[in-house]
């Protein structure tokens, strides 16, 4: 049983951390509070669908175009619902919960609330201490790995990054200093977005693509950056493992009570939050002081 | 100016009353953006321009023609929209009778609504024994309730249980087999509760050693810990009882994991034709229990499978039963001559072996169907390379064979 929870713990957790990684950077880094960021990540998940199935274009070309249209989309999203309210945090959490709903629904009158799939990038499994582990999980680490390593390079070694961590750090002073602080911000809502496309392409053949495949995420997503610590990408991907194992111990130590292992997971971040406010990583911001 | 504001509304009220006594108004009440309620609809349709083709139904010697009402219940994201959908067909739509509904916990609650109103509602999706429970312990409340499919989930456990018995035997003699190991995956809701507890008692006594009891979230999208356990029992069969997409992500990952265990149970997103695209092809050999197929269970059934699948380019699940439970109301007004629902209930009562497309109909004192092989019990499917294939019950003509993992 060891071995089953070490793998089955890593592999879940390496999907999660690939889900968490955007919206660590959005929510946890520039702490712009997009709810809608999982529903992009649908939306992604929808239009790779309609290319890869319906229209039978190559995965790689369907993919590319997945991903930057929905990049496009949360651009004219930006300028339209979250800049005219960005300065008001609860505006533009009502705003983005608004705009997921409307994906959402959007959706469902498009294709309804059926269940549609998308088939695998690489067929076949490896078998690790007699765990099988299908390949397109794998694809999944290795995805979560670039990403990860890709994310914390823009963030710390690039001029955009050193933007996105100031302008998160104190937007009236990195206005002051002449930083076009809008522009940081779009340009931090494409960029996430863009890891949501990414996760949604890579993940969604794993699961199920339904108009509500936003939802779960979301609150695991939520879970996860804050268990992780507000503004690192290290507590994120510890947050995402964290909650691969729980989850993997939950099911295999209590398998009736496998439905539980959502708010096991849940409970975890609550206990670790009571010890910890800022989370296992967080890093204490200015005004939090 | 006074007159004619009150000829207005004299007209406005009478408008609602003229339409009823034309017509008899049917609501169709079910989560139309999903299979179960569109099957709803198809079903009932269908009835509706059968009789209407014909003339209609005969009412105390008038003929009226059918009138179907579209509700959606939303039922399977808010169990309030359920019941807002079930209060306005009554009250604004003034249906004469309900037909439809799918999640157990919305249907219990639409039926105290019906209840309240007295509206005849045939149930075509919901399995919780509940609704059957209300009508024999308070029968003069929960008279107007009857269930056409699926049959209770008790039942539904005989029938399990014989086709497991069934698949049990061929393990016996095919792969000897003397003590096959099942491991149960049930979705943790109100209908499976009673499938569990029936399942860890009775198959020890079927000479069946039970491995272990999973229970994911009926919204689950993974179950590869759980499957990893599974794998790690060393079990046989699959038991299965999900109805959400949980069905899906099983089908596909024992696929992609290539596992020795056959999955069978109830798996509702199997009975559907979008199964084996939404597995990405990788749902091969789950089997579950289903209601229509190319085989003779009733001599109704082949012709109302063909024109279904004529008419709307896809076969029908278990919901689309609407059209019987539609049938049995028009038999029942043309025989008591009435829309009157106090006087069509004993008329239901009184149904021995009525022949629907979906199996032959008898109820029993809490309005379910009694249950029989080959008449309400339903069939069983396995998918086998992209094609749902029936095979059980063995005597029914038209069946096909159970397929095991690696058999040619």
């Amino acid at each position: 049983m060891f071995q089953d929870i070490l793998v089955t713990g890593l592999v879940n957790g390496g999907v999660y951390a690939l889900l968490a990684i955007g919206f660590s950077l959005i929510f946890g880094v520039a702490r712009i509070v997009n709810i809608a960021h999982t529903a992009f990540y649908m939306l992604a998940a929808y239009c790779f669908y309609t290319l890869l199935v319906r229209l039978h274009l190559p995965g790689a070309l369907a993919a590319a175009i997945a991903v930057v249209a929905v990049t496009a989309l949360s651009v004219l999203c930006y300028r339209l619902v979250i800049e005219p309210v960005r300065e008001h945090e609860s505006a533009v959490l009502i705003s983005t919960i608004a705009l997921a709903l409307i994906f959402q629904e959007l959706m469902l009158y498009a294709f309804g609330g059926n269940f549609l799939g998308i088939p695998s990038a690489v067929d076949g499994v490896l078998v690790v201490f007699g765990v099988s582990i299908p390949y397109q999980r794998l694809l999944i680490l290795v995805v979560a790995a670039a990403m990860l390593a890709g994310t914390w390079f823009l963030l710390y070694r690039t001029r955009l990054g050193l933007a996105i961590r100031a302008t998160a750090n104190d937007l009236e002073v990195a206005n002051l200093m002449g930083m076009n602080v809008q522009r940081v911000a779009m340009a931090t809502v494409a960029v996430s977005v863009a890891l949501a496309a990414i996760a949604g392409v890579v993940v969604a053949p794993v699961f199920v693509v339904d108009p509500f495949m936003w939802l779960t995420p979301l609150v695991t997503m939520l879970a996860i950056v804050v268990l992780g610590g507000l503004g690192s990408l290290k507590g994120s991907l510890i947050g995402a493992l964290i909650i691969g194992y729980v989850e993997a111990i939950t099911v295999f130590v209590l398998p009736q009570g496998a439905f539980l292992k959502g708010a096991v997971a849940l409970s975890i971040m609550v206990a670790v939050l009571l010890v910890r406010p800022e989370g296992l990583f967080g890093v204490v911001f200015e005004e939090e002081r | 100016m006074v007159r004619y504001i009150l000829t207005a509304v004299v007209l406005a009220l009478a408008a609602p009353l003229a339409s009823a006594q034309g017509t008899v108004k049917i609501a169709v009440v079910g989560p139309m953006a999903y299979v179960q309620g569109e099957n709803h609809w198809m079903g009932a349709e269908l009835a509706r321009d059968d009789i209407n083709k014909a003339g209609g139904i005969s009412v105390g010697g008038k003929k009226m023609k059918v009138e179907l009402i579209h509700a959606d219940s939303n039922e399977l994201q808010s169990v309030s929209d359920a019941t807002n959908a079930m209060e306005r067909v009554i009250t604004r739509d003034k249906a004469d009778f309900v037909v439809g509904g799918f999640r157990s916990e919305a249907v219990l609650a639409m039926q105290e609504v019906a209840m309240d109103y007295k509206k005849l509602f045939l149930g075509c999706g919901a399995a919780d024994a509940k609704l059957g429970e209300n009508v024999e312990k308070n029968y003069d409340r929960y008279k107007y309730w009857f269930r056409v499919t699926p049959t209770k989930s008790a039942d539904l456990g005989r029938t399990l249980f014989a086709v497991l018995g069934s698949i049990a035997g061929q393990l016996r003699k095919g792969l000897h087999k003397e003590t096959p190991k099942v491991a149960i995956l049930a979705e943790k809701v109100v209908w499976t509760r009673g499938i569990v507890k029936a399942l860890q008692a009775n198959l020890p006594k079927m000479k069946m050693e039970v491995v272990g009891t999973w229970q994911p979230s009926p919204t689950a999208t993974d179950v590869t810990a759980e499957l990893s356990a599974i794998d790690r029992a060393g079990a046989d069969i699959v038991f299965t009882a999900v109805s959400g997409p949980v069905g899906i992500v099983l089908g596909r990952q024992m696929g992609e994991r290539k596992m020795k265990a056959i999955a069978f149970g109830i798996n509702v997103e199997a009975q559907k034709d979008g199964f084996w695209q939404a597995t990405a092809g990788k749902g091969n050999y789950i089997s579950t229990l289903d209601t229509y197929g190319m085989v003779e269970v009733t001599p109704k059934m082949i012709p109302f499978v063909k024109e279904f699948e004529a008419r709307f380019h896809q076969s029908p699940t278990y919901n689309a039963a609407t059209y019987d439970a539609i049938m049995d109301l028009k038999d029942a007004i043309e025989q008591a001559g009435t829309l009157d629902s106090d006087k069509l209930v004993p008329v239901l009562e009184g149904f021995k072996n009525h022949v629907g497309t979906s199996g032959t109909l008898t109820w029993d004192k809490r309005h379910d169907p009694v249950w029989g092989v080959g008449t309400t019990s339903g069939i069983a499917v396995q998918w086998q390379d992209g094609q749902k294939v029936p095979f059980w019950p063995p005597q029914v003509k038209g069946m096909g064979s159970f397929k095991f993992p690696g058999a040619s």
